[in-house]
């Protein structure tokens, strides 16, 4: 990828514009997408942008294929993503579930709209974050990001690559349609001044290779098809030979790989933005959307000599539960506004542990937040 | 010389292909799976594939199994979407040889979908789908591919629908190689999977195949020997045969061959051409 | 014939054997049987009658779905 194939500059782009670029930047050459709003402008954007660079786009049939088509290119060397909504994002979850089996690295976004089934297709939600978590069925962690403006959707698709291929596995970016469809300015760095993550090579010949022998951080190197390292990998539980294995015992050893890669790794993985904590009486904690319009409550509140701090929730899973916790001692509530009618409120009551309130301001989806809702609650909780 | 010489695992002429620490395989005594496999391996050598570069992508059920015994890049996926699944690994990389190599319920049921979207786009890969009329992984039941009146564990009755006439369904699709062929026909299979590997575009083989365990028990040709015989003697080869005439009833003939073999533009397009 | 048949070994992996008798159908000099040997798995193992009349076809290789028998003849293993 010579410079010539990347722009950098200041553009006005599109949240939808925004994550296409970004996932360029980070080497994104393949994605397989089902048009869907309001994700389908990412598609459209990369169907143009990929053959410029050298890449492929191919539109399937459906998002299951979609997805395992994703599967499929990482597989065949190169760093691939697809983009979806909350009903095309239900219909991923087989193969994402296939995928963090695997373990094979790439991005899954999804521009969440109100839902469930139809819903509002072309109007904003947040209620797809506990699938995020726990849509595929079987026990395992993921990660997933929450940015909140096209220049975060932009930065954050370039890190949700990174991360994948340094976990091997699909990395979520939970964005909403309010961020995909909104224009905003956003820097597009020179080439050199971008981190790349590139993929985890086997450090072995290919006769002593074996699929999943995990270095010392839990993540196995990665070897892919066409290189002689003939490897077999399957869906069905294994041993670090990749051979399908039935056993309670081989089970348990690869779940709690799979889990403790991401869980164990947490303080690396974890991101979250803080303002005016160490004062607070109540802070409010959010993410995506939310989290910008509860920046002009808090505002507000401040404004009316309440001190409150603001938890801006980037790495939604894996959820900052110890931070979380330790805030919870030193204040009178945690405020939770979200597009939704509780999801990440509730991991927030969890994490609080009883130390202090957890207070939803939930909206049923279609709209963000009117801003004088959140300073209601903010209100009522210092009282 | 020896009336029978008793050899060892790694003598057979196929054991480089094999991973042999994981034979013998799970199916069962008279199924074809084995064969079938063995030929692909066969084809694959006579054809002078690299072998590093030949990738088997498999989804769900007795034949989704076969992936695990080659020795070669070999992917197990989920139940119906090996085709997709090969398309994004094709497609990431052209250099590849992908086979996929799956069964009737994955391809024509669950995957029936991917199967005639993958075969309208033309994608470079060969398809060798193994039809044994019934879901035997989980027990027995009926498939898209059960004939009429065929008994099941969920048609205990005979079957009541009416069964895919695959290559038909594929060739109204697209695809560019179409071939039949049975067990019993284990020459003109290899035969097939020669052309079809370096046919250019979306080449499919159907290859029927006994299931002696439930589909041959529920009726009556209760050992692979059975139904290995039925096809011997039931089967009409001809080449290029209408494909609308070419559907299967309960013991009826089978018609076999060669049926479509055309050029025309396919998915990768080679470089030169983009 | 004698001497190309002399040339020709049978070789079986009993370990394999499943007793479907596929190479006993289909060998077309009719040399395969199936006997009460059995092997550890229990199958009833494939033995060869005349080995003399083996014409090196491996059909009975071709269509064994188990990998438990091939042909060593001149031009190689079949």
């Amino acid at each position: 990828m010579s410079s010539t194939d990347q722009i950098s500059g200041e553009f006005f782009l599109s949240g939808d514009e925004a994550c296409a670029e970004g996932a360029l930047v980070a080497g994104c050459r393949f994605f397989a997408g089902y048009p869907i709003t309001p994700a389908t402008e990412i598609a459209e954007h990369m169907s143009e942008r990929l053959p410029e660079v050298g890449g492929t786009y191919i539109q399937m049939e459906d998002e299951l294929a979609s997805m395992a088509a994703v599967l499929g290119a990482s597989w065949g060397g190169l760093k691939a993503m697809t983009a979806t909504s909350g009903p095309g994002f239900s219909l991923m979850m087989e193969n994402i579930g296939l995928g963090l089996m695997l373990e094979t690295p790439c991005v899954v976004v999804n521009m969440q709209r109100a839902g469930p089934s139809t819903g509002l297709p072309t109007m904003t939600g947040q209620g797809d974050m506990m699938q995020a978590r726990w849509g595929s069925h079987g026990p395992y962690s993921i990660i997933a990001l929450s940015p909140a403006s096209p220049q975060e959707v932009f930065n954050l698709t370039i890190k949700a690559f990174n991360l994948s291929e340094k976990y091997r596995i699909p990395v979520l970016v939970m964005s909403e349609e309010s961020i995909g469809h909104m224009y905003e300015k956003v820097t597009i760095p020179a080439p050199e001044k971008i981190k790349i993550t590139p993929r985890r090579k086997p450090n072995v010949p290919p006769q002593e290779y074996l699929p999943y022998v995990p270095d010392d951080d839990l993540v196995p190197p990665m070897a892919i098809a066409g290189e002689g390292y003939r490897f077999h990998v399957t869906g069905l539980t294994h041993d670090e030979r990749g051979y399908p294995t039935m056993t309670a015992e081989a089970q348990d050893k690869l779940i709690r790989r799979l889990v403790d890669k991401i869980e164990k790794n947490r303080k690396a993985i974890i991101e979250i933005e803080e303002d005016g904590i160490a004062e607070a009486d109540v802070v409010v904690c959010s993410y995506g959307i939310s989290a910008r319009v509860a920046t002009i409550a808090v505002r507000r509140a401040r404004a009316m000599g309440i001190n409150t701090g603001m938890l801006r929730l980037i790495t939604v899973w894996p959820f900052p539960i110890d931070r979380v916790r330790e805030i919870a001692k030193d204040i009178k509530a945690y405020i939770v506004p979200e597009i939704n009618y509780g999801q990440i409120a509730l991991e927030v009551e969890r994490a609080a542990a009883g130390k202090t309130k957890t207070i939803l301001v939930p909206h049923m989806g279609g709209a963000v937040h009117d801003p004088e809702t959140i300073l209601e609650a903010i209100k009522q909780a210092v009282r | 010389m020896k009336t029978t010489a008793i050899a060892h695992i790694g003598t057979h002429p196929l054991d480089e292909y094999l991973r042999t620490d994981r034979l013998p395989h799970i199916w069962c005594p008279g199924c074809g799976l084995g064969m079938i496999l063995g030929t692909v391996l066969r084809a694959i050598d006579k054809s002078r594939l690299d072998i590093d570069k030949t990738a088997i992508v498999s989804g769900i059920g007795c034949t989704g199994r076969a992936a695990g015994y080659v020795k070669l890049d070999s992917f197990h996926v989920t139940h119906g979407r090996a085709l997709p699944f090969a398309t994004g690994l094709k497609l990431a990389n052209p250099d590849l040889k992908v086979v996929v190599f799956s069964g009737d319920g994955d391809i024509t049921a669950i995957g029936g979908n991917h199967l005639i979207h993958t075969a309208r786009r033309n994608i470079d890969i060969t398809v060798i789908c193994v039809n044994n009329f019934i879901y035997g992984m989980t027990g027995g039941q009926l498939g898209p591919t059960t004939p009429e009146s065929g008994r099941t564990t969920t048609s205990r009755k005979g079957n009541i629908e009416k069964p895919f006439n695959i290559p038909n369904l594929v060739g109204a699709a697209g695809a560019s190689y179409i071939a039949r062929w049975t067990t019993a026909h284990v020459r003109q299979m290899e035969r097939a999977f020669i052309e079809a590997f370096q046919k250019k575009g979306f080449s499919f083989v159907e290859i029927i195949s006994p299931c002696p365990t439930y589909y041959g028990r529920m009726n009556e040709q209760a050992t692979g020997l059975d139904q290995m015989r039925y096809y011997r003697y039931n089967s009409i080869v001809k080449h290029y045969a209408n494909l609308a005439d070419v559907d299967i009833s309960l013991n009826s003939q089978i018609i076999v061959g060669k049926f479509i073999d055309i050029d025309k533009p396919y998915l990768p397009a080679p470089k030169s051409k983009r | 014939m004698t001497t190309r048949a002399k040339q020709n070994q049978i070789h079986v992996i009993d370990e394999r054997c499943k007793g479907c008798s596929f190479c006993v159908e289909f060998c077309p000099q009719h040399i395969l049987f199936q006997t009460n040997e059995t092997n550890t798995k229990g199958y009833q193992v494939v033995r060869v009658s005349e080995p003399d009349k083996c014409t090196g076809c491996a059909m009975c290789s071709r269509v064994c779905p188990e990998f438990a028998i091939y042909v060593a003849t001149p031009a190689g293993k079949q």
